[in-house]
């Protein structure tokens, strides 16, 4: 489990964390959600460790993060998978190299078990034949399939997914977030995923963490955000006039 | 005030380079793959204008020698003096700067840019140790192409007395072994370990450190390459000073 005490995180004058606490469960899609500018990203980037913070702490499995040597976090992030809103592929290898990257750095694999067990991610993400493509012969769904392959080839504790849908056609995104929500129950990891797609928000949020100006202003599922009367939160979800009917028919479906 | 925090950071970033080594067998791939970029990939353009420039400056030196009491073999000296002190080590090294150093900089922003340096720190990679160590180690083979540059400038001068009809041949190696002094060399190459150090940190701290996107990649390039220049100009200057003066 990670669990996140009162976090707080400024740059210079301006806070943009205000006091966040939260945890994120084993074998779950963990959203984070908010609008731009509410600390989405920042906070995924604490988790992360790419951003040290003032206050607060941040335990993975009962190991606070800040409390770690050097050689701890190194230990701790190779356990980490994550998947960054561009794939962040590198462009001068092949799909299948970036794939083996982190057996490549972590592990002491030979040459052909790291390409079996390659092969092996590659088939889960439903991509069998794409190994010699470079990067940029890839399509954008491809891209991030790639990248949720090289997250998660070390067998990874944590997922962590930056807005996995941007850029996105509909139904290559629900694709991906039902390849995310598939993959965090089968090996069990805890995932956490930034995003503001409402779409992913109902069909994966087995919790939503909402956040507004630097602070939880609600959290729960995609089971009870319908029935919240958390004004920010509809304001926010039911936005536009689709979903503001569905959560209608669901509500009185549900009565 | 925001050089002084430059300069800092730079020093901090050259520090962190040695931290946590990258595994050698993964270092290995990198610092061949820099040699073939950085290195082999460069030859062509220094042998191109190292010939060329050693035969302008043989026919200048020729054409500007009118006073029948200066010896004609002036000209293979006054070749070998300009090629082998300034030209192969200094004007070769500031043309790379355009070359290697646009060429650093934009891999690196573009790295930037696109998260890449983001995903290799979150695997727990020392991406200052990954990116630019390899390419440090790689350009300390750059005396090899200078000295490749060395000896056809000397050769372009060769070629210009010879085919130009300024001076004989027998004249022009006669100038090549006058008062060759074997510490100009030595002196040549020391530039040449600083300049290649230069040549690889600089404009890796300008890729590294960049924020925003495709543009700004494109102005760090120009930057790194005005400032690699006149780094290597100071530095060439002191080193004079300090090794000739």
């Amino acid at each position: 489990m990670i669990v996140v005490e009162n976090l707080h995180k400024s740059f210079g004058e301006a806070e943009i964390l205000k006091g966040i606490s939260t945890s994120f469960e084993k074998g779950k899609t963990n959203l984070i959600i908010g609008q731009s500018g509410s600390g989405k990203t920042v906070f995924l980037k604490c988790l992360l460790g790419l951003f040290t913070y003032e206050e607060g702490t941040i335990s993975y499995d009962g190991k606070i993060f800040s409390q770690l040597t050097e050689g701890q976090k190194r230990d701790l992030r190779a356990e980490i998978g994550m998947v960054f809103q561009g794939s962040a592929l590198f462009d001068s290898m092949t799909i299948v190299e970036n794939v083996m990257f982190p057996l490549r750095m972590f592990t002491k694999m030979s040459k052909s078990e790291m390409e079996d067990r390659a092969d092996f991610v590659l088939k889960r993400v439903n991509l069998p034949d794409a190994h010699h493509k470079m990067p940029s012969e890839a399509s954008g769904g491809m891209q991030k399939r790639v990248a949720i392959a090289r997250a998660i080839v070390n067998n990874p504790k944590y997922l962590f997914c930056d807005e996995p849908n941007s850029g996105l056609d509909p139904k290559t995104a629900i694709v991906i977030d039902n390849l995310i929500q598939e993959i965090t129950d089968e090996y069990q990891i805890i995932t956490v995923i930034n995003s503001h797609d409402m779409n992913s928000v109902m069909e994966i949020g087995e919790k939503i963490v909402f956040l507004k100006n630097g602070l939880k202003a609600w959290e729960g599922s995609n089971k009870t955000i319908f029935k919240t009367d958390n004004e920010i939160v509809t304001d926010f979800v039911y936005s536009s006039n689709l979903f503001k009917k569905v959560r209608k028919m669901y509500l009185e479906e549900n009565e | 005030m925001r050089y002084l925090h430059n300069i800092g950071t730079y020093f901090l970033m050259i520090a962190e380079m040695f931290r946590k080594p990258t595994k050698w067998s993964v270092m290995r791939t990198l610092i061949l793959k820099d040699i073939d970029d950085l290195i082999i990939g460069s030859l062509g353009i220094i042998a191109f204008i190292s010939f060329f420039v050693g035969g302008v400056v043989t026919i200048q030196t020729a054409l500007n020698i009118e006073n029948p009491l200066i010896p004609r073999y002036l000209v293979g000296f006054a070749t070998r003096q300009s090629v082998i002190l300034e030209f192969a080590p200094t004007f070769t090294s500031i043309i790379m700067a355009g070359k290697v150093g646009s060429f650093i900089t934009s891999s690196i922003g573009t790295m930037r840019v696109t998260e890449q340096i983001d995903a290799l720190e979150v695997m727990g990679i020392n991406s200052l140790n990954y990116l630019v160590f390899p390419k440090t180690i790689a350009l300390m083979l750059y005396p090899f192409a200078i000295a490749i540059g060395m000896f056809l400038g000397i050769l372009g001068g060769m070629a210009a007395c010879v085919f130009g009809g300024y001076t004989s041949l027998e004249d022009y190696i006669l100038g090549l072994q006058t008062d060759f002094d074997g510490f100009h060399v030595t002196y040549s190459f020391i530039k040449t370990y600083v300049f290649a150090f230069v040549l690889a940190t600089i404009p890796s701290f300008h890729g590294y450190y960049m924020k925003g996107g495709a543009l700004e990649v494109g102005k760090a390039s120009t930057t790194a390459f005005v400032w690699t220049a006149v780094v290597i100009i100071l530095l060439n200057y002191i080193l004079t000073g300090m090794m000739l003066g």
